[in-house]
């Protein structure tokens, strides 16, 4: 979440669900709520019939189009053109919200004279180094000192040091030199040429309404219309919301995209505000969480990053100075991280051995899914074994054909689920058997297949999509020997640490400090979970009593907590508040717990005016209530409670006493929200429109074509096409449907849900279907330079051609859920998909890709197999 | 009580949530795995295994392409929308008028359902469904339809569907509360400038009511359903009425042919002592 994070600070949502129905407009972009987030969609219908404006951009006509007052179709992949044009409009035309602008944001901060914009550079910023293929952000600095210059690494030397190009950008930059920006390199008048405002004015001035038609093939009226319902949303007493998903995430620009929408919501004073902020819709349950408490190699739980060989990583001490920063709440570093280490070594972690600080693993290059996954593919033997869990890559992930074929090259692989989905039997009827590039009796593989536990069968915490936590129970014991996740986590770990004892080496050694001591129950030995939670919440050392949060933190030891932003879902024996049901208030406080410290609506301190009084009447929601000298509202402040709207740090404060009583933004060292992001970021300061890897049009908005700092991973296995490629001439874009789940593994597999969509489709339009002689129903092979697949053609006037630069630009619409096995089958859509890096967080460009579509059969490429569709005869299954 | 379900289409966002929790709450087996390539709906249909259904109306016929920005909720040219269909729960309910063996009641909660031990499969109520509703699972022979979740029901619980809408499309309630917030919905609507919406909830008709109603925009006849729904023994009363009529004309006649005077003496056949009644009788058409 480096968009959302680098922009305000917390890379999470800035806002509930249930705060959507206070929304004048709502914006979704990069998304089909109504079909991934029915129940949360809710919200927006109530905020529809409470008159709000619903706004659906996206290159489908989907059922949120169906819902929306307004869909204004595509291409997919323009996204940075259409949002930098809204900036624009609202720049160009004074409709930013300026007092909130001024006091609340990076917009009046003066930035160094070193940096060059794309105007000047063909594209790119400066600081490119074409030989390593990177930013270096040095001339994105603020201006700070004594004003002639900016100094290069800001405040702290080690902060730039500490970035790496291998690093990913989830464990974000603290923006060493924000902590030194003094009042004389603001400008409040929003004058000064260097000041953001005024170089953000400069950036955007080309993102007109006339490119946004060239480029996204949106007539300008309709842009207008857009832009004009959305700012005309937005002020003292109206605000309005943007959500989005995937659609947005998966490019090879998805953090940029993210941040141009960041930079709107600042801009019009919509974050932090009732009705307003950026909603990001999370794929399936507890994606949240698994950022929070991480799956990711780059970030420790709390979004603490990962120390980095012969860097930060070198001693505890340097870790500490390059991370912790001196003005803001990010100054509390040392003692979050102390306490993680603590909740993990437990008694081991002492001062002396820097709390096992030298225990953790370091990050020696790129570490990332698909750099792995390349790896396995070349049989480097890097990868010796596999476990995936809760994933099914052979139709889930990018270029799975490559990925399917990598798994041959492994010793073993450990599949739980609660199918045998195509991952686990790759090895038996994987297309690439099906088409002889395989032989199973020469996959050396060891498949190790593990019944897992439904979320009904186990205890345990989802975190959704709005930092809430929220508990589940137990229905009904597993089947069989079906176990959850907890179980083989707990005991795997066990064996692992008892054989470690037995014969101990050296780089054992973390293994065994590990504190691993969970209670069990049952004939089973289920762990305990919620002697997890409250390891999450953490204790005091000296006599176990569980913390009331993370402001009860130490840095000497004394305390220990797993994840220190869930801090206070367990602040007492016997009260967990992830389980808690009692809704009540403005925003469902009372159930369940979203973290941080259950502030419902993240930087609250922005619904009121610097003097600490509601914006408008109609969107209040915290203020400050002079008489009892302390904050209070309709949430809990996100902001220290009895810091007065006038508090004026003194000289040489630190942390969060060094930040104003106006600065909402406080995990930031200047307490305001990033429209400008000097550090942190792996391609830009602020967001520029490249086209996709793969796009039908060459960009005409800069010469650069593509982000250049995007990581293609080209290889004959993961071919692209030419921008623009004559074979390729449409835009293909995958998304899911209502009704299955992701790579399908939990619903096509149940009749109920399977007969509601039973077979892959393509959708085209009908101008597409007639250029190519189809009609509904009929089989099409759509071809990428990765491979082709076939579809049965649903032809509908949902999609719609475009006009971009004086050309029809067909897009092309394929769900990705279909696979092998199951009840309903299908060719495996992510076939087609190319495995790419965005930079910043290394995901896939699935969104915006190019492809061919033919009627099957007639002089279309032979996809190689001989069956199609649901191969085998349709079961009946009787319930 | 008499309960009753207000579908509201101008909320639904076809989700099919509610087809889904139908069937799992009333463990109905599976339709069949077909693309029909009619938009979204792949199950074509309410049947013996589908009581719950989510049309899918593509209205793109009216205008030969969209206008982006002019597509969506507020717009006439082109709309996608989405309606949950139901068993009606007629208050003149043909399939239990129809049913001979009594399998067929209403329940104290004002629901029309099928006793699944005492259905016989003859297949009355089939045809006698005004909506096209009940229907006789092959594999089983019995007729299925819509039960109101009365199990549920009778045990304080709203039906699954309404318990599943995560938009509040599918409202339970008290029939007559239900009723007024439709009218009420349909005047908001109106305000709104949406004019085409209308409260679907057969009144007007030989059905004497639904304790299912319905919300949608546009003409009955573009959701599949019946303008003017018909109950089929309002033909029962002209239908006695003719045959009341014609066994008066048989009774007529026969007594006529008592009264119409000795026949006429037929020499040819003495022995025969019965009054020759029938050319008496054939008289009339002579």
């Amino acid at each position: 979440m480096p968009g959302l994070g680098t922009s305000f600070g917390r890379g999470g949502a800035t806002t509930a669900l249930q705060d959507l129905q206070n929304a004048d407009a709502i914006l979704i972009m990069g998304s089909s709520m109504a079909e991934n987030h029915p129940v949360g969609f809710r919200w927006v219908i109530k905020a529809r019939e409470r008159g709000a404006t619903i706004i659906h951009v996206d290159p489908r006509f989907s059922r949120t189009s169906a819902m929306a007052d307004m869909w204004v179709p595509l291409r997919a992949g323009s996204d940075i053109v259409f949002l930098g044009a809204m900036v624009n409009h609202a720049v160009a035309n004074g409709l930013e919200f300026r007092d909130y602008v001024v006091p609340y944001t990076n917009a009046a901060t003066i930035i160094s004279e070193d940096f060059r914009d794309t105007e000047d550079l063909a594209g790119l910023f400066s600081g490119w180094d074409a030989e390593q293929q990177a930013y270096s952000p040095e001339t994105w600095a603020y201006e700070t000192g004594d004003g002639a210059g900016a100094t290069p690494s800001g405040g702290n030397p080690d902060q730039h040091i500490a970035h790496p190009p291998q690093r990913g950008g989830h464990g974000k930059d603290r923006g060493g030199e924000a902590s030194k920006v003094a009042p004389a390199h603001r400008d409040p008048t929003l004058e000064h040429p260097r000041c953001v405002f005024q170089i953000l004015k400069r950036h955007y001035a080309r993102y007109t309404p006339e490119m946004v038609e060239e480029v996204c093939g949106v007539p300008r009226e309709a842009f207008l219309r857009v832009a004009d319902a959305f700012c005309r949303a937005s002020g003292p007493d109206r605000t309005a919301a943007i959500c989005y998903a995937v659609g947005w995430t998966q490019h090879s620009v998805g953090v940029q995209i993210i941040r141009t929408a960041a930079i709107l919501q600042l801009l019009l004073g919509n974050v932090g505000r009732p009705g307003g902020g950026i909603m990001a819709l999370r794929g399936h349950a507890s994606i949240q969480g698994s950022t929070d408490i991480p799956t990711l190699y780059d970030i420790l739980p709390g979004y603490i990053p990962m120390p980095a060989f012969g860097d930060d990583g070198r001693s505890l001490e340097r870790y500490l100075r390059t991370h912790r920063s001196d003005t803001g709440w990010w100054a509390n570093f040392d003692k979050y991280t102390i306490s993680l280490l603590k909740a993990w070594y437990g008694d081991a972690a002492t001062p002396e051995n820097e709390f096992g600080f030298g225990w953790l693993p370091r990050i020696s290059g790129d570490h990332s899914h698909f750099g792995y996954w390349l790896d396995m593919a070349d049989a480097t033997g890097t990868l010796e074994g596999l476990f995936v869990m809760g994933q099914n890559p052979a139709v889930g992930a990018p270029n799975a054909r490559l990925e399917r074929r990598a798994l041959g090259n492994l010793q073993w692989l450990v599949v739980r689920d609660m199918v045998e989905t195509e991952t686990a039997s790759f090895w038996l009827d994987s297309p690439e058997i099906e088409r002889g590039e395989l032989r199973t009796d020469q996959i050396g593989t060891e498949v190790f297949l593990f019944p897992a536990a439904g979320h009904a069968e186990k205890d345990g915490c989802f975190t959704n999509t709005q930092r809430l936590l929220q508990w589940h129970e137990k229905a009904v014991d597993p089947p069989g020997d079906a176990r959850s996740e907890t179980w083989f986590m707990y005991h795997l770990g066990r064996r692992l640490k008892d054989q470690a004892a037995r014969d101990p080496k050296r780089r054992d050694a973390g293994l065994a400090a590990l504190t691993w001591n969970y209670r069990t129950e049952g004939t089973t030995q289920e762990p305990i979970v919620d002697d997890i939670l409250q390891e999450i919440n953490g204790r005091t050392v000296a006599d176990g009593k569980l913390v009331e949060g993370y402001r009860s933190l130490a840095a000497d030891g004394s305390t220990s907590c797993g994840c220190w932003i869930y801090s206070g879902v367990y602040p007492e024996a016997g009260r967990n508040r992830a389980r808690e049901r009692r809704a009540e208030g403005a925003y469902g406080q009372g159930w369940g717990f979203a973290w941080p410290a259950d502030r419902r609506i993240l930087y609250n301190r922005a619904s009121a005016r610097p003097d600490g009084q509601p914006w408008s009447s109609r969107k209040k929601l915290v203020w400050w209530d002079e008489s009892a000298r302390e904050w209070t509202g309709l949430d809990t402040p996100d902001f220290t409670t009895d810091k007065a709207p006038d508090y004026a740090p003194a000289d040489g404060a630190s942390g969060d006493a060094a930040l104003r009583g106006d600065a909402p933004f406080i995990m930031h060292p200047d307490g305001v929200g990033w429209i400008w992001v000097s550090s942190g970021l792996k391609d830009g300061p602020l967001p520029a429109h490249y086209e996709p890897l793969e796009s039908p049009v060459a960009n005409r908005v800069y010469a650069q074509q593509v982000n250049p700092a995007a990581d293609l991973k080209e290889r004959p296995d993961n071919p692209y096409a030419a921008s623009p490629d004559d074979r390729y001439p449409h835009v293909l874009t995958t998304y899911r449907l209502t009704e299955h789940h992701t790579a399908g593994g939990m619903s096509r597999t149940l009749s109920h849900l399977a007969e509601l969509q039973p077979e892959l489709f393509c959708e085209i339009s009908l101008e597409l279907a007639g250029a190519i002689g189809v009609t509904n129903l009929e089989w099409v092979t759509i071809t990428s330079p990765r491979g082709a697949i076939e579809a049965r053609a649903l032809v509908t006037p949902r999609m719609q051609p475009l006009t971009v630069q004086g050309r029809t630009i067909h897009q092309v619409g394929l769900p990705y859920h279909f696979g092998g096995r199951g009840l309903v089958r299908g060719d495996v859509v992510n076939d087609l998909v190319a495995i790419s890096e965005e930079p910043n967080v290394r995901i896939m460009e699935a969104k915006a890709l190019v492809c061919r579509v033919d009627k099957s059969g007639s002089g279309a490429p032979d996809r190689g197999s001989r069956t199609r569709g649901s191969r085998f005869p349709a079961v009946r299954p009787t319930v | 009580m008499t309960t009753a379900f207000l579908t509201d289409s101008t909320v639904c966002i076809g989700c099919k949530a509610c087809e889904v929790a139908c069937k799992e709450w009333n463990e109905i087996p599976s339709d069949g795995f077909t693309l029909t390539g009619f938009s979204y709906d792949n199950t074509a249909g309410l049947g013996h295994s589908t009581w719950r259904h989510v049309k899918f109306i593509e209205r793109a016929n009216r205008v030969s392409s969209p206008q982006p920005a002019d597509a969506g909720y507020r717009s006439n040219a082109f709309r996608w929308d989405f309606s949950s269909d139901v068993c009606k729960h007629c208050a003149n309910a043909g399939c239990l008028e129809a049913c001979p063996t009594g399998a067929i009641v209403r329940t104290e909660f004002g629901g029309v359902f099928i006793q699944p031990d005492v259905c016989n499969g003859c297949g009355y109520c089939i045809v006698a469904c005004p909506f096209g509703v009940v229907d006789r699972r092959p594999s089983d022979g019995r007729a299925f339809k819509c039960t109101f979740c009365y199990d549920r029901q009778k045990v304080g619980l709203q039906p699954a569907c309404a318990t599943a809408c995560p938009t509040e499309s599918i409202l339970f309630g008290e029939l007559e509360d239900l009723h007024a917030r439709g009218v009420e919905r349909v005047r908001q609507l109106s305000e709104r400038g949406i004019n085409d919406a209308i409260l679907y909830d057969a009144r007007d008709s030989s059905v004497g009511g639904a304790h299912a109603m319905f919300i949608f925009r546009g003409r009955p006849e573009e959701y599949n359903l019946p303008p003017a729904p018909e109950v089929p023994t309002v033909h029962l009363r002209a239908g006695w009425r003719s045959a009341a009529v014609a066994a008066g004309l048989m009774l007529f006649g026969t007594a006529l042919a008592f009264y119409a005077g000795p026949p006429a003496p037929d020499h040819e056949a003495p022995r025969d002592r019965v009054p020759a009644r029938e050319p008496a009788a054939r008289r009339p058409w002579r």
